[in-house]
């Protein structure tokens, strides 16, 4: 952070000679400079546009992955199921839990954090704008590439956790987990890059007088959640290039002919894979720390605490990871120590739960729709949790493992978590990101029929599980005892289908309504605790016209409310005199840049290449190298652009500072 | 991006006011840009990147010691055939490149851009050294029988050595290109760039030390 534009960055790069700043370095494009229309939304390097794609782009995937899972589900529905074939089932149910965790919940995430955390900490966007954009289209790139499958013969049939030998050439001879492969690595690539950035963000752009223990809950749970992503995506990584290694190139990693270890596979899949869910429900918990002090008019009860029960949830979650694998074999002692430890994560969990319940307690409540998706995550994880702490005990774990009794329990946490929490968050911060609310009444029906469809779908899948059902057949047969159950799933599921298309309508109806009535909405609508309701709505490009100065928790909340004796809210000041009105005009902001999509476009050539040709690997790797020096060598921001430079010196002194600094723009796309 | 925060006068006042407050969150780093921890957000973003190039070999590091014992499918093992004093002087080569590597930032600090140059390229040229060392060793192994594919051990073995073979031809590339940037007279006396690379520059040197322990060194 430059205390003016007028000054040097530490990787300025002198334009010389004065001829002025490069604006097209490597002479293929000139710099963009469209503020709207689709041109607008490709070169942006705003982090509230690239939270808004990310968003949209989860909700395509999560239609995808919805009718993957119908499929599913009318396959199951009846006993000896005609509806797909056992290998087309293998693709279905691969490639819904595989597009379900990478490309729905992650990103939706990701949205979710991209837009808010500068929002609040108070700055004016993330550390490393393109490096930003950079990640969303690598994670697009990735995601399409990996859907790309369907229609180039044969689509992933390994599974989401893709378990070694089975994940093979022998075992699965088409390129199916190539595109697997290639497509997550990819998608890793847009975490890593994601985690870096947001770590920055967090740790070196908060406001003046935001320490870290000043934070709001959500940015702080987004910051455990990236730092998890850091440290876990690589290790996913590197074992992806070793299976694309295996798959390609013929090298034996999981080859059990020549010996190898199967349990390798499964030790560095699950080394990331659990921290994996806690990178998925982590920014959830975060979501409903901040609605749930919002509708209850009480500050977050026992604020350190959540925070460092999300810490100690980030840390804990690293030893836990075999409890996914006590049927492989790896002998008592590893098996108890995993199942104490995992008992023991259940703790900072709890925590939270009771923390939540205990803001809620004595509060002011209001049930709107938010509220409402709050408190069913509450509720609904609180059941997942439980049965999660059944599969800690491996001897009950033992029977458990493999059946629908662990699909039930995953869903309650994924979706009755983490989803739950995230349609809570798309209802609360609706108004702020787009500037009109979604209809409150159409909301709570949608919740509604959202829970009652998710109880149906997985919790049957309870009992079917412990009757002794597997995971992953393709069918089964008459007489077991399935069949009731499995109906009543399939209604279940074709209900939530039902809900999310209700979702769908209420932002149609609700913004078309919004047109029609042409109403400014107002900064504060939910009479909000936190930064981002300081800014108008929708949130102007350059977020706050000054940059606030924190003295306390709840800053917000606190210039609008004082205390009477007894501890109880009373107003000091209007809304509308602590809100900003977004007029600022003289606020300098970085520059829209082709590059980073150039970049992510080279990637899935490469990727491509590796599974077709190798010719057009040196294609798609020439076009990555350009694109990295392009990104690299211009400047920032474009000292042309026709924006007002008021108070701000002279427009020819602006130095071009340069970018991110090349060593990570290199070293990142290694692995 | 170190402009984005630009910043109205009275935010400035404002920041100006807390750092001098004992309760601030704000240091100015080297170079006065104001960030809380007083690190820049470049330099930063390399340590938490590097952070995360540890698991990345840690994963393979675990790897080979799971495999290096194993040729169930024939062929020789790779440490069948080492030459430890070869590989202990293409090493030493690297870990001098992180001398030469001080030795650059120190010039660039002192505003001594000749030096700077003639470090960079100096620490270019020993990576170079080491890189062919290895090109030769993997040839040398290939002709004695123990290709990629031969057996688990190989396959883990030009992995792990590979990867990092390629972390320090990336590295090579960055000093080539700041030693071009340089001779055109575009990094700046004190410029924190050249200080970044070799952040990257020493961390690969560091796996390099626990890679020839792991690999070469311990039976």
């Amino acid at each position: 952070m430059s205390l003016t534009p007028t000054e040097a960055g530490p990787l300025a790069l002198p334009t010389g000679n004065g001829r002025g700043p490069a604006r097209n370095p490597l002479g293929v494009f000139s710099r963009p400079r469209t503020t709207t229309g689709w041109r607008s939304w490709v070169t942006t390097v705003d982090h509230k546009k690239i939270g808004i794609m990310y968003g949209a782009a989860a909700l395509v995937f999560f239609v995808i992955g919805g009718i993957e899972a119908l499929l599913i589900r009318v396959q199951l529905a009846t006993p000896s199921g005609q509806l797909l074939s056992a290998d087309l089932y293998n693709q279905v149910f691969t490639m819904h839990g595989t597009t379900m965790v990478f490309l729905v919940v992650m990103p939706i995430g990701s949205a979710l954090m991209n837009y808010l955390i500068p929002l609040q900490i108070g700055a004016r966007d993330v550390a490393f704008p393109r490096l930003n954009a950079f990640g969303f289209w690598v994670f697009l790139a990735g995601g399409l590439m990996l859907n790309s499958s369907w229609l180039l013969g044969h689509a992933p049939d390994g599974g989401w956790f893709n378990y070694a030998p089975n994940n093979g050439v022998a075992f699965s001879p088409h390129h199916g987990i190539d595109f697997w492969n290639m497509g997550l690595i990819m998608t890793g690539l847009a975490s890593l890059t994601g985690a870096i950035n947001l770590i920055v963000t967090c740790l070196n752009m908060r406001a003046p007088g935001m320490t870290l223990m000043k934070m709001p809950v959500f940015t702080w749970m987004a910051l455990v959640t990236q730092f998890l992503l850091l440290f876990a995506i690589p290790v996913l990584t590197s074992a992806q290039f070793l299976l694309m290694f295996d798959r390609l190139f013929g090298a034996n990693f999981f080859n059990v002919e020549a010996g190898a270890d199967p349990l390798l596979w499964e030790h560095l899949f699950w080394i990331f894979g659990h921290p994996e869910v806690y990178i998925m429900i982590l920014p959830a918990f975060g979501v409903v720390s901040e609605i749930i002090p919002v509708f209850s008019r009480k500050p977050l009860f026992g604020y350190p605490f959540m925070v460092f029960s999300g810490i100690a949830i980030g840390f804990m979650g690293w030893g836990v990871w075999a409890h996914h694998m006590f049927a492989s074999g790896i002998g008592p002692i590893s098996v108890a120590a995993f199942s104490v430890s995992t008992m023991f994560i259940a703790v900072p969990t709890g925590v939270k739960v009771l923390n939540w319940l205990a803001t809620m307690w004595g509060g002011k409540l209001r049930f709107s729709t938010p509220m409402l998706f709050a408190i069913g995550l509450v509720s609904m994880f609180t059941i997942g949790g439980l049965s999660g702490v059944t599969h800690a005990v491996s001897p009950s774990d033992t029977q458990q493992t493999d059946t629908y009794y662990i699909v039930a329990h995953f869903h309650y946490v994924l979706f009755g978590g983490a989803l739950l929490g995230f349609l809570g968050g798309f209802y609360f911060w609706w108004p702020k990101a787009f500037g009109y609310a979604l209809d409150d009444k159409l909301g709570k029906v949608n919740f509604w029929v959202i829970l009652i469809g998710f109880n149906m779908t997985f919790g049957p899948m309870h009992i079917l599980g412990l009757q002794g059902m597997p995971r992953r057949i393709y069918t089964y047969s008459d007489g077991y005892g399935f069949n009731f159950w499995n109906f009543v799933s399939t209604i279940g599921a074709f209900i939530i289908a039902l809900a999310v298309v209700m979702f769908f309508a209420n932002i149609v109806v609700s913004r078309r309504r919004a047109r029609a009535a042409a109403k400014v909405m107002a900064a504060d609508p939910w009479d909000g605790r936190s930064l981002e309701w300081m800014v108008p709505s929708p949130t102007p490009e350059h977020n706050f016209d000054e940059v606030p100065v924190i003295t306390q928790f709840d800053d917000f909340w606190h210039r609008k409310y004082g205390e009477d004796d007894k501890g109880r809210p009373v107003r000091i000041a209007a809304t509308a005199d602590v809100v900003q009105t977004g007029d600022a005009t003289d606020v300098h902001l970085p520059s829209p840049s082709y590059w980073p999509l150039v970049l992510a476009a080279g990637l899935p050539i490469v990727g491509y290449g590796l599974i077709y040709n190798l010719w057009l690997c040196l294609v798609g790797g020439l076009f990555v190298i350009a694109a990295i020096y392009g990104l690299t060598l211009e400047p920032a921001s474009d000292d042309e652009a026709p924006h007002d430079h008021g108070g701000h010196g002279p427009a020819g002194d602006d130095t071009t500072t340069g970018a991110e600094a090349a060593p990570e723009q290199e070293a990142a796309l290694v692995d | 991006m170190t402009d984005i925060s630009a910043v109205t006068a009275e935010e400035r006042a404002a920041k100006e006011a807390l750092t001098t407050a004992p309760s601030s969150a704000m240091i100015e780093d080297s170079h006065g840009h104001v960030t809380n921890t007083g690190i820049s957000n470049e330099k930063l973003a390399m340590w938490v990147f590097l952070g995360s190039e540890c698991l990345l070999f840690g994963g393979l590091i675990s790897t080979f010691m799971l495999y290096k014992e194993n040729n169930e499918a024939g062929g020789p093992l790779p440490s069948d055939l080492y030459d430890i004093p070869f590989t202990s002087i293409s090493s030493f080569v690297l870990l001098m490149s992180s001398l030469t590597m001080v030795l650059a930032v120190a010039a660039i600090g002192r505003g001594d851009h000749r030096k700077l140059r003639t470090w960079l390229l100096a620490t270019a040229l020993l990576g170079g050294i080491f890189i062919s060392g290895q090109v030769y060793e993997f040839q040398l192994f290939v002709k004695e029988g123990m290709g990629f594919t031969t057996n688990t051990a190989s396959s883990a073995f030009y992995a792990l050595t590979g990867f990092h073979g390629v972390h320090v031809s990336i590295g090579i590339v960055m000093l080539i290109s700041a030693f071009t940037l340089s001779a055109r007279g575009r990094i700046p006396t004190g410029s924190e760039s050249i200080e970044i690379i070799g952040l990257y520059w020493h961390f690969v040197d560091v796996v390099w030390i626990v890679i020839f322990t792991v690999v070469y060194l311990i039976k």
